[in-house]
């Protein structure tokens, strides 16, 4: 009997993702219903048939529920300051071009603290992949309005609706620069995971936004029910047009979204560009820039 | 461990403060520099830009101060050697990296060529306004180390000694250069390599399951290792544990934020450096940082010439600042005299050391120029007749 229950116990499927979570830290912080545990699922499932050598890949996240990533990361993972994520990981990748740099944090993060250093590492094509879980809204300090809150919507900040136009997040990384653009949401598991795998893959700047369901404090809020109800509208509200014109697909409160790769293209990043610029200027003298 | 030959200009230069503080930086080691113009500090990355190419660095210039200031600390766990270069309004912008930089133990310098604020103030003008922000300008508790040039050779020399600090440390240190330092010329000697002294990063080399990243072994400072190494580390700002991982209680916090004042704080008998000219036997002390040395020092001997006996001691090292050596003197002195290029900062630490057993006279000045040695010799004059 004892060599069966043995047997049981061994076929139980392992959680291959846990290898990639500091389990140790579990439980994490993140509310129930909440939609970025599931993007760290797709993310750790993404890293794991991607072929990278793990012991190069390190994680970059600024401040935010969101922000939080960074510190559940079984990998080398940096919890920086609010909005900063991107330049302290332009100084990790060029301090050693051998890593693989992800930057993983939220949409108030990288957008309006954040938002300088967001487009001028686009502009720069510095070699990194920026995943942006845009819940509209900032969770951790309350659900204030955010650069991402459509239209109408309510926060904290905004009691009666807000009145200023958010961000589509795709054009303006298409616009500033970034190699590959793509948009889905936390009910695209499959799509989600193929995406930040191709991201992952791809050299230059690459841009991955996600929304994902803050419960808590934007959509209970906003009377349109708790994290199941928002992947439920999710599902039946997206449009998968891979290719669409990022000028064409912004988002509206509780409107349809166009989620899709959108970008895919090649442009010499930030390093290959200047070791390409300094040898041709200074000839021999010039010893190409390794880290 | 000696300086690396490929970066050492050896021989003899005639450099500004501004070029010869990018001299030291590079023969300190330093490979990776990001910064956004402002004056007077500007030259510093303008050579560090023309230089690094030949060198195997990277420069990179940051769409703003705050990007540079954490930019640097992206490198330093990419294994570099890291600066950052400002002045006032930029220094404003880094205060949160400082503060980050100290809860992470990420060496790594800040250059503040001082020019007279507040805010925009005199962009082309000197002072020495921002010593304080130097000390205490991030929010919270943290211990820091500072110092101040008072020639374009110390610009070199201390640069070196800067990075130096900081690897030993394990924390920022702020490089309190001034407009007339940075933009004054005059002969530079840069030794060779094999003369200068540098301090490598303290990695952890054993077993990597035993590794705790904050642990510290009796020093009060924990050893490094950097991003690839396949250590899985974390490094966040928030209060954290030995492993690095987040815990807020006060019991960590209890445990964290005094070792990190303390660390500094302990070892500041090693830490602090002045020069001190005649000031045994002497009845006035003055007390003097950059710039402000070299105006002091025509009012000093006009006193000397006259029968005052007047010492002089010069902070190199500014923080921390050292109490030790005011507080003995301040038993046997009459009078202190500090002039400064602001309208009081290091004056309130010769105070807070001296505590009412001598006077402290202030020099003040809000900056745009140097002191006149007059007003210097003025306030010299009637402290020593008590
Ligand atoms: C300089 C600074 N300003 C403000 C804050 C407070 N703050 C922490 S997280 C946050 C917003 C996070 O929003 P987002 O990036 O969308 O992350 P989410 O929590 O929604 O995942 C703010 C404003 C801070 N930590 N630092
Ligand atoms: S507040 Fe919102 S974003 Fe933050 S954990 Fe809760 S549900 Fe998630
Ligand atoms: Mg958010």
């Amino acid at each position: 009997m004892a060599e069966e229950l043995f047997e049981i116990e061994e076929s139980v499927p392992v959680n291959t993702v846990e290898s990639f979570l500091r389990m140790e830290r579990m439980p994490h912080i993140w509310c129930p219903g909440c939609g970025i545990g599931t993007t760290v699922n797709c993310f750790a499932h993404a890293l794991e048939t991607s072929g990278l050598d793990l012991q190069k890949v390190s994680v970059v996240s600024g401040i935010g529920c969101t922000g939080r990533v960074a510190g559940y990361i079984n990998l080398d993972s940096f919890h920086t300051t609010h909005g900063r994520a991107i330049p302290f990981a332009t100084g990790l990748k060029l301090a050693n071009p051998e890593l693989k740099v992800i930057v993983y944090s939220g949409d108030g993060d990288l957008t309006a603290i954040g938002g300088n250093h967001f487009i001028h590492a686009a502009r720069r094509n510095v070699d990194m992949t920026v995943i942006l879980i845009n819940n509209f809204t900032y969770g951790m300090t309350g659900g204030q309005v955010a650069p991402t809150t459509p239209l109408s919507a309510t926060a904290s900040t905004t009691p009666y609706g807000n009145y200023e136009q958010s961000f589509n997040l795709p054009y303006l990384a298409e616009s500033c620069g970034a190699v590959y653009v793509a948009r889905w949401t936390a009910f695209h598991v499959r799509h989600l995971t193929k995406a930040i795998k191709e991201a992952l893959a791809k050299k230059g700047f690459s841009f991955v936004e996600v929304l994902a369901p803050c419960p808590t404090l934007y959509s209970r809020r906003n009377k349109i029910g708790d994290g199941l109800d928002q992947m439920i509208y999710y599902k039946d509200n997206s449009e998968i047009r891979n290719g669409a014109d990022t000028k064409t697909i912004p988002l509206e409160f509780q409107g349809k979204i166009v989620v899709g790769k959108f970008v895919d293209k090649e442009r010499p990043t930030y390093l290959d560009a200047m070791n390409e610029f300094y040898q041709q200027k200074l000839g021999e003298d010039y010893i190409p820039y390794k880290g | 461990m000696k300086a690396d030959p490929k970066g050492v200009l050896t021989g003899s230069h005639f450099l500004d403060g501004d070029h010869s503080c990018s001299e030291g930086a590079i023969a300190a080691g330093c490979r990776f520099v990001a910064g956004y113009p402002i004056t007077p500090s500007t030259e510093v990355v303008e050579r560090i830009a023309s230089r690094f190419p030949y060198v195997g660095g990277m420069f990179i210039q940051m769409e703003d101060e705050i990007a540079s200031s954490i930019a640097i600390q992206g490198a330093v766990w990419g294994g570099k050697k890291a600066m950052t270069v400002t002045s006032g309004p930029g220094f404003s912008l880094m205060m949160e990296h400082i503060g980050l930089a100290a809860m992470t133990e990420t060496p790594c310098v800040f250059v503040d060529v001082q020019r007279a604020g507040p805010s925009t103030g005199l962009p082309t003008q000197p002072a020495q306004g921002d010593m304080m922000q130097a000390r205490w300008g991030s929010h919270g508790d943290y211990g820091i180390i500072a110092l101040s040039p008072n020639s374009p050779q110390e610009c070199f020399d201390l640069t070196i000694k800067a990075f130096n600090l900081s690897e030993q440390y394990r924390v920022p240190v702020m490089f309190m250069m001034d407009e007339c330092v940075g933009h004054m010329t005059e002969r530079v000697v840069i030794p060779p390599a094999d003369q200068i002294e540098i301090v490598p990063r303290k990695f952890y080399e054993g077993p990597k399951a035993d590794y705790l990243p904050y642990k510290t072994n009796g020093d009060l400072v924990p050893m490094m290792v950097k991003a690839g190494d396949g250590y899985n580390i974390h490094v966040t700002g928030l209060t954290h544990d030995e492993r690095g991982y987040p815990s807020m209680t006060v019991p960590t916090q209890e445990k964290l934020i005094p070792r990190l004042v303390n660390k500094i704080k302990h070892n500041a008998p090693k830490i602090v450096e002045y020069v001190e000219d005649q000031v045994d036997g002497a009845e006035v002390v003055v007390v003097t940082f950059g710039i402000t040395s070299r105006t002091s020092i025509p009012a000093i001997e006009q006193a000397r010439k006259e029968g005052m006996k007047v010492g002089h001691l010069r902070l190199v090292v500014v923080w921390p600042f050292p109490e030790e050596r005011i507080r003995e003197l301040a038993s046997r002195v009459r009078a202190f005299v500090v002039p400064e290029l602001n309208l009081g900062q290091m004056v309130l630490e010769v105070e807070r050391c001296v505590a009412g057993k001598a006077r402290v006279e202030l020099v003040g000045h809000p900056g745009g120029t140097v002191h006149n040695p007059k007003d210097i010799y003025n306030v010299i004059k009637k402290s020593a007749k008590g």
